[in-house]
């Protein structure tokens, strides 16, 4: 089996998880990506989408992130996430509820500046990943 | 002299203060512990966030087309000074602390010829600010019927803040507030956020990858930071508060209880002026006989 590497969430309230896990799925601005020990260095930017850590060959965590950012070194992963929740713990009426004012807050941006309009749809695209992983929990 | 009964009832009316004080020193004690739980929650937050802005300052530093937020805007002409004060009083100079800082600082840079610009945050340093200074100020927010501060209200005080800097409202931004130096000490103190102070990284900092680019991540990693700051200040100033309101507290209960000593002593006294008075009354009314 592969080695470990120490995993770190954190969010402005909170350490969420600070253990040795043997990879990690990060929902990462362009594209999934799969870390295991020993990754080249990389600060990476987080789209909303779910968070999976995987020990001894299984899943044993998913959490659902809506942004954030993450550093890889080799050694270590820093996940600095807004908030984040885990997936069993996601209810669907809570989701529908935010992909609502998330839909909201789209069209009303419409008038504003590009940057707000992309930080808008960031948010909405974020809040349907939230829906289908509590459709599917 | 004054009489019994009214000591009586100033005994009384000490007695109950004490006990008023004495409850509001418990209930600072166990909100203090709370609130300092919190701001050390958000702690590896903060750092981590620091280490990540290190690696990125890193990379950019020196680019002509580095953001504002975190080179500021060149100049340092306008000043905007966030005030972060309590929202309820009954703590010793917890509040005239920061506003006197506040205010010393207003001065020196008025004094430098340059503009000054307040936002508070806090009922109390507003009022005492808006009392020489009430044209300078341009946002005011108060989360005075609020349990407890989360990141979103910090984050709506850094998005006001972002969105005076794009307006070109200021040039440079600092925060003021008490800083928790121990449960018995706070000191106000200036912290500057705009131009953003990086942080060195370490030494042999390692070459990066960056995903998307780090234009793009620093856009999005520095209002993130600056609201991490301002977070950190309200959860700092929030646990001084009831440090401070703790330490108030017990000084006024230790002043009630030798308060009530004291007014004890004179009823005593006068009950037993009064008691050999009546007796040389009466035995001076039987030798006349």
């Amino acid at each position: 089996m592969a080695g470990t590497f120490l995993l770190e969430l954190v969010s402005p309230e909170k350490l969420l998880l600070s253990r040795q896990v043997e990879m990690v799925v990060i929902p990462a601005a362009e594209g999934e990506m799969g870390v295991l020990p020993g990754h080249v260095p990389a600060i990476v930017s987080l789209r909303g989408g779910a968070l999976r850590v995987y020990e001894g060959g299984q899943v044993t965590e998913t959490l659902f992130v809506p942004a954030g950012f993450a550093e890889v070194t080799p050694e270590r992963v820093t996940v600095l996430a807004d908030e984040a929740t885990p997936v069993a713990e996601l209810s669907r009426a809570q989701a529908d509820a935010d992909v609502a004012k998330a839909e909201a807050a789209y069209t009303a941006a419409a008038a504003e500046s590009p940057e707000k309009r992309e930080e808008a749809m960031d948010r909405l695209l974020a809040m349907r990943v939230k829906k289908d992983l509590a459709t599917a929990a | 002299m004054p009489s019994l009964k009214s000591l009586r009832l100033r005994i009384n009316s000490v007695k109950s203060t004490k006990k008023i004080t004495e409850a509001m020193k418990l209930v600072a004690a166990a909100k203090l512990r709370r609130a300092q739980q919190q701001a050390e929650a958000a702690r590896p937050y903060a750092e981590r966030m620091a280490r990540m802005l290190g690696a990125l300052g890193a990379a950019v530093a020196g680019e002509p087309e580095a953001p504002k937020l975190l080179v500021g805007t060149g100049k340092t002409d306008t000043y905007l000074l966030v005030v972060v004060s309590a929202e309820r009083g009954l703590c010793g100079p917890f509040n005239t602390n920061v506003s006197r800082f506040a205010r010393n600082r207003i001065r020196d840079l008025e004094a430098a010829g340059k503009t000054v610009k307040i936002m508070s945050v806090g009922r109390k340093g507003a009022a005492y600010l808006k009392r020489e200074f009430r044209d300078r100020f341009v946002g005011e927010v108060s989360f005075a019927n609020q349990k407890r501060i989360t990141f979103d209200d910090a984050s709506s005080v850094a998005a006001s803040i972002t969105t005076q800097l794009e307006d070109g409202a200021f040039d440079v931004c600092e925060l003021i507030y008490n800083r928790f130096v121990s449960v018995i000490s706070q000191t106000p103190s200036a912290q500057q956020l705009i131009p953003a102070e990086v942080p060195e990284s370490g030494a042999a900092t390692a070459q990066y990858e960056f995903e998307p680019s780090e234009e793009e991540i620093l856009t999005k990693l520095l209002p993130r930071n600056l609201a991490i700051q301002v977070y950190r200040a309200l959860l700092e100033s929030g646990a001084g508060f009831y440090g401070s309101q703790m330490a108030a507290m017990d000084s006024a209960t230790r002043n009630a209880g030798q308060m009530i000593n004291k007014l004890t002593l004179n009823y005593n006294r006068t009950r037993q002026a009064n008691i050999t008075r009546e007796l040389i009354e009466i035995i001076s009314g039987a030798e006349a006989v």
